[in-house]
């Protein structure tokens, strides 16, 4: 095999990759962003927040479960997708209960940011307003399910980093929820610590640290500062040095 | 823990182990347990977690994702409406509110005593003699008023439901058009000893020459399935058989495994023989406990005369057997990944794809996903050679398909034809009178105007799974359309963000509506909703929600009209604008696809 790069073409632009990066990780890397929700880089892409679709050689596919292939054509630009991802985030707004003036996730939550980077001004459908748990038994946790979108990144987390299993999805459809380890179905229940890597993965105000919440002013937040975009590819960048000089 | 109820902690000890305490029989183990108390109290799912070594909260997550578990107390007796619409055709609802108000209860809730609780669950798979349910997990079809009475008056009486009159739970058997399947003789035996005569390949290049194709839906080519599989890296091998029916209107693999389980088995011998499997799976679905017994009954009768297990057929180095599994309520199950998840006892969520089944399936080893009528008719090839089975059908669909008809017919019940009959010679045959449409696959499959009969049955023209439900001109669109958008919100499996959501929204907007409360919006955002749907979702559950939607949009437009309440209201929205989606999903642009046509319907 030639040491030349393989590249796909990305809205008619060549992107470079290596063998096993997904469209969307190589297109980070490359300085595109693609919005995403449930990807995060430190786990196995799970594909089912459906916001980074693309087309890929004419037909839709999540960017970050689909592999780079060189000579793929991949569309992401386009009316058609930025209106596909812009109904996925109000879906999302709409089937849970986001009252983003009153929350404390403000600024930093990336379904917020992602919605902003999209240009959703409205949830647009009827909300569902479902009712959801709020558990604040724990000492140092408060987990609100109002603000989950199930993207399963803390059940990941608690279960492949933290190896207590904490999360897990119950219900299904619509009524899929998520429930923690525990007979009494409480948190305080669970082995769940402040230090576990399932406290710093969800993307919205889910999960909380007690007596934290505005420890940061809102003006000064995660996505105050710079856009969801950039720092998604700023943090790509800086993996792909890392790895280069490990 | 469970000093509660030492008796259930006994009985759910029993059959934990009885299952051997592994893990890949969570979704066996739960449908036992079930059987215990009608529910799984907290206590239960604790107890089993920890038998099996899994947390607490996987078991919760499996637990709560079936829909015939609940981790609820239900009433001593539950009873589940099939709520397909042909059963609501037949009055499904008015025999519901008939038992309702019997027990003085609502749907979805138990009575005060705990004796009964009454919900509907999706299709039961008995449309040829409906309306129907289930009583603590038992079939009863043909529901009358009188039927429901002697019911309530069995409830009230307390006696458990397996001591109840036999006769209850016959299911019938209306097999009313054979072709080269269901005809031709195939004895215990004939189809994988002519396998082994002939030799792997031998076998393999028959099927590739029979052009035989999928019968589950998706029309894969079997032999090159088989062929991959065969070729994938690894000495472990599985053949599952679908069994799952899931398809609203769909019953014939009911009959299939009711009258021709035999020659279904014989196929996954062949399979296993021509891949190298080891073990097979049947998955059947929770809809059809009364078949457990018989296929079981099959299974220790092809052991015993050396068709299963050891030397298969006197082959000395083909060992192969097959173990059955039951469903529990789960449509998104009979797509093949989440099928084989469901098999591993988890939540019948689908894969992320590649890799495919064929290389990556059961437990991650190499497997083949057949349906039932595929099997059966490799079974048949096997001995009859891929020459017989290609000469009947079209050029790009081999062979015959077997149809579950009902519906607004004179003879529901199943029937084989050859490929490429049309569609009003199926209506025929079937003694359909005045056909207003016809919804041929299933809700996830396409909906036929009357002036569409002339087509034909085909991969390449309109294929089908199984279903065929005819409509007359007496019934409502709406409704049959309000129908299966509730039955997909029902069935997602919510892993995916515009399938969880967007059935949903289509199942409420629907609902607006179907009730005369709906507004040109409301169309504008079914059919925005719908296109998301098609487009984003993760498995052919979401990609196909939204087909009754769009159909009916595209054929159907005049029923939508007449029931909007605010038509006038908002003037600046231009519906044949808003319908433009609608055709280039349905690659129409004829003139019936277009707002502007005067309509000749009244
Ligand atoms: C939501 C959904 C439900 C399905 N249900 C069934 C089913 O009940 N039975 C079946 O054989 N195939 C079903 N399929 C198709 C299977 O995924 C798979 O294609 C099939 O079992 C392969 O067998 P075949 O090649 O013999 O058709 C379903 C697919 C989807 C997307
Ligand atoms: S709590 Fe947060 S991390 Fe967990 S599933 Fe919900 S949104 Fe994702
Ligand atoms: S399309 Fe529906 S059924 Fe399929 S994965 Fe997504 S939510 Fe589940
Ligand atoms: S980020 Fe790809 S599906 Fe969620």
């Amino acid at each position: 095999m030639s040491d030349a790069p393989q590249t796909f073409v990305l809205d008619g632009e060549a992107v470079e990759f290596s063998p096993g990066q997904s469209i969307l990780q190589a297109a980070l890397a490359g300085g595109s962003y693609i919005p995403s929700l449930c990807y995060h880089p430190e786990f196995k892409p799970h594909g089912s927040c459906k916001v980074c679709t693309v087309k890929v050689n004419g037909r839709a596919a999540a960017s970050c479960t689909t592999p780079a292939r060189a000579g793929d054509v991949v569309e992401l630009q386009s009316e058609e997708l930025q209106d596909l991802r812009k109904n996925l985030v109000q879906f999302l707004f709409t089937e849970g209960n986001h009252f983003c003036p009153s929350c404390e996730q403000s600024g930093d939550c990336q379904l917020q940011a992602v919605g902003y980077e999209l240009g959703v001004v409205s949830g647009h459908y009827n909300p569902l307003f479902p009712t959801r748990n709020v558990d604040a038994s724990h000492p140092d946790v408060l987990l609100d399910l109002n603000r989950c979108i199930l993207c399963e990144l803390c059940v990941r987390a608690s279960s492949i980093v933290d190896k207590k299993d904490v999360f897990a999805l119950s219900g299904r459809g619509i009524t899929k929820h998520l429930v923690v380890n525990a007979e009494s179905g409480r948190l305080a229940d669970t082995a769940l610590q402040l230090s576990d890597k399932a406290m710093s993965v969800c993307p919205v105000g889910a999960i909380l640290r007690k007596r934290h919440g505005f420890a940061t002013p809102i003006g000064q937040r995660t996505f105050d500062k710079q856009p969801v975009s950039a720092l998604a590819i700023q943090k790509a960048q800086a993996k792909t040095t890392d790895e280069g000089t490990r | 823990m469970h000093s509660a109820d030492p008796d259930l902690a006994a009985a759910v000890a029993a059959i934990l182990t009885h299952h051997r305490h592994d893990a890949t029989r969570l979704v066996q183990i739960l449908r036992e347990v079930m059987q215990q108390r009608g529910y799984l109290p907290p206590a239960t799912l604790t107890q089993i977690a920890s038998a099996l070594h899994l947390s607490r909260a996987h078991v919760e997550g499996v637990a709560g994702f079936y829909a015939f578990f609940s981790c609820h107390s239900q009433g001593r007796f539950r009873v589940l409406f099939s709520d397909n619409i042909t059963d609501q055709m037949c009055g499904s609802h008015e025999l519901q509110r008939r038992m309702l108000d019997a027990f003085r209860i609502e749907l979805g809730e138990v009575s005060r005593d705990g004796l009964v609780s009454v919900g509907r669950t999706s299709c039961t798979g008995l449309c040829d003699q409906g309306p129907a349910l289930l009583v603590n997990g038992r079939a009863i079809a043909r529901l009358t008023p009188a039927r429901i009475g002697a019911l309530s008056a069995l409830i009230r009486g307390g006696q458990p439901v397996t001591e109840w009159p036999e006769n209850l739970f016959t299911i019938d058997s209306h097999i009313r058009r054979r072709d080269r399947l269901l005809s031709t003789p195939l004895l215990p035996g004939e189809g994988i000893r002519a396998a082994i005569s002939r030799g792997r390949d031998a076998t393999l290049a028959e099927i590739k020459r029979s052009d035989l194709r999928g019968r589950g839906g998706a029309g894969f080519a079997t032999a090159t399935k088989w062929d991959a599989c065969q070729k994938a890296p690894g000495p472990t091998r599985f053949v599952v058989c679908n069994a799952d029916e899931g398809e609203p209107g769909t019953f014939k693999d009911r009959e299939l495994l009711t009258h021709h389980a035999q020659q279904v088995i014989e196929g996954m011998s062949v399979a296993a023989f021509v891949i190298g499997a080891q073990r097979g799976l049947i998955y059947l679905r929770g809809e059809y406990p009364f078949l457990i017994e018989p296929l079981e009954a099959v299974l220790a009768a092809r052991r015993a005369q050396g068709l299963l297990g050891r030397a298969v057929a006197g082959a000395p180095d083909f060992d192969f057997d097959i173990e059955l599994h039951v469903g529990a309520g789960a449509y998104v199950c009979g797509e093949e990944s989440a099928l084989l998840e469901s098999l591993e006892g988890k939540r019948g969520i689908p894969r992320n794809r590649p890799p495919y089944p064929v290389t990556h399936g059961y437990q991650g080893k190499p497997t083949v996903v057949n349906n039932v009528e595929t099997l059966l008719a490799a079974a048949h090839i096997a001995k009859q050679g891929g020459a017989w089975f290609r000469s009947v059908g079209t050029s790009k669909s081999a062979g015959t398909k077997i149809l579950s008809i009902s519906g607004d017919v004179a003879h529901p019940g199943t029937y084989e034809f050859p490929f490429g009959v049309s569609m009003r010679h199926i209506l025929e045959e079937a003694g359909a009178r005045d056909v207003q449409a016809v919804q041929v696959g299933g809700p996830s499959g396409v909906l036929l105007a009357s002036h569409e009969l002339e087509r034909k049955l085909a991969f390449e023209d309109v294929p089908s799974a199984g279903a065929f439900m005819v409509f007359d001109r007496s019934r409502d669109i709406l409704s049959v359309v309000d129908n299966f958008t509730r039955f997909f919100a029902h069935e997602s499996c919510g892993f995916c963000t515009p399938c969880r959501v967007g059935t949903t929204l289509n199942q409420q907007i629907m609902g607006r509506v179907v009730s005369g409360h709906g507004s040109r919006r409301d169309v504008k955002d079914l059919i925005r909703v719908s296109r998301l749907l098609k487009t984003a979702s993760h498995c052919g559950l979401g990609t196909t929600a939204s087909n009754p939607i769009t159909d009916a949009l595209a054929k159907f437009r005049p029923s939508f009209d007449r029931r909007l309440a605010s038509m006038d209201v908002l003037p600046a929205f231009d519906l044949d604008e808003a319908l433009a989606p609608a055709r280039e999903v349905t690659a129409r642009d004829d003139a019936a696809a277009h707002f502007s046509e005067p309509e000749t319907t009244s």
